[in-house]
């Protein structure tokens, strides 16, 4: 915008130099407007990106339900098999219930990208 | 008059519950097998479909071969580069080679999310059933490649490193129960997104009957259910979408697990 400015400047200075502020006001008025105009157009689309936050916050919320209550399930069903075949009753089902419990936290943690996936993980060490 | 009655109250009943939609219809048995008998069901029946209409429909966009695309064959191209994008984009160029299996998974499952849209159709993916068997195949790919390329390798996805060994047996159960819980935790989420969405869009629905029904004032308020309605199922037909294409970017990160396990 200053270069329109020193443009116009440079255009009118053969004329007297009230012509030049005359110019320099109505610059200013339109970079006023057209400040106007992209604030709002800015609000406008932040408007929408919460609006499609919520919609994806939905899916997140029953991602993340989903990847917990099957860590819990696994490792339930994994500790009563465990004691379906030992007849460890009921010491398989109180451990793996415990561990699914925490493997469904890992699951969360990792479907929202607090820890690291398996693989990525191990990248820098065996590049190192 | 009074028998007239109660088949309109049960006809009422059945449109009403939200339930019905989900349910398999048996439509001619199959025969027995290992004692087990087998009909061909509503299920069979929308998946066959389903299978027939993309197959057509791509085998009717490739047919023409034409170097500027027409319009199906755009469609076509647009699925192909999408899903390849995917695939290359979290399994690397390597994932190629399971590109039929993902492509497929992918057009299956939009498909059958997309003819639940129909009235009168049943949602293949609202049965978990279905969606468990498509998780198992993703997750028996994972494993049986796994193995085959890696050998006993592959177990080093449980075994994380930098680890004190006092603690790696603890952990690796742990990686191994949250490893066991993808099919479920994959199956699940399909399952109940369409599950929820169209038991939602069927109660709305069901409001809009029955408020109508209660005349003048009713279906003043049966405006509101209404739009509620023409709001979900446009909600639905987005989630049909993104779920069909949760499943394939997680099935993309499943494969790169057997590709690259702790490379």
């Amino acid at each position: 915008m200053s270069d329109m400015r020193s443009q116009g400047g440079g255009k009118s200075g053969k004329g007297p130099a009230g012509d030049e502020a005359a110019l320099a006001e109505r610059l200013r008025a339109l970079g006023r407007k057209l400040d106007t105009v992209q604030d709002e157009a800015k609000r406008q689309s932040d408007a929408e990106a919460s609006q499609s936050n919520s919609a994806q916050g939905m899916g997140l919320a029953l991602r993340v339900a989903a990847e917990f209550a099957s860590g819990v399930l696994v490792g339930a069903g994994l500790g009563w098999l465990f004691d379906y075949w030992l007849g460890t009753s009921p010491w398989g089902l109180i451990v793996l219930l415990l561990l699914g419990f925490v493997a469904g936290v890992l699951n969360v943690l990792r479907a929202v990208g607090k820890v690291a996936q398996p693989e990525e993980r191990r990248k820098p060490r065996s590049g190192s | 008059m009074g028998r007239g009655r109660t088949q309109a109250e049960e006809a009422g009943s059945v449109a009403n519950d939200p339930i019905h939609q989900f349910q398999i219809h048996e439509y001619f048995p199959l025969g027995q097998f290992g004692g087990m008998e087998f009909h061909f069901t509503n299920s069979a029946l929308s998946m066959i479909a389903n299978v027939a209409v993309v197959t057509g429909f791509l085998y009717f966009a490739t047919s023409k071969k034409s170097l500027v695309p027409g319009r199906t064959q755009s469609v076509a191209e647009v699925a192909y580069e999408f899903v390849a994008g995917t695939l290359k984009s979290s399994a690397g160029k390597e994932g190629m080679r399971f590109f039929p299996l993902v492509f497929s998974l992918f057009t299956f499952i939009l498909m059958a999310n997309f003819f639940g849209m129909f009235p009168y159709f049943l949602t293949a993916t609202s049965q978990i059933i279905i969606t468990f068997a498509l998780a198992m195949t993703v997750m028996l790919t994972v494993v049986g490649y796994g193995f085959y390329r890696h050998g006993i390798g592959f177990l080093g996805l449980f075994v994380p490193h930098g680890v004190p060994a006092a603690v790696v047996p603890l952990v690796s159960a742990i990686e191994v129960i949250s490893f066991l819980s993808r099919p479920i935790s994959l199956s699940v989420r399909l399952f109940a997104n369409m599950l929820a969405g169209h038991i939602t869009l069927k109660v709305f629905a069901g409001f809009v009957v029955t408020l109508a029904g209660l005349g003048v004032a009713g279906i003043g308020g049966a405006i509101v259910p209404l739009l509620m309605t023409v709001a979900l199922t446009a909600l639905e037909f987005l989630v049909a979408f993104l779920q069909a294409y949760v499943f394939t970017i997680l099935t993309c990160m499943y494969l790169n697990d057997a590709l690259h396990p702790g490379h």
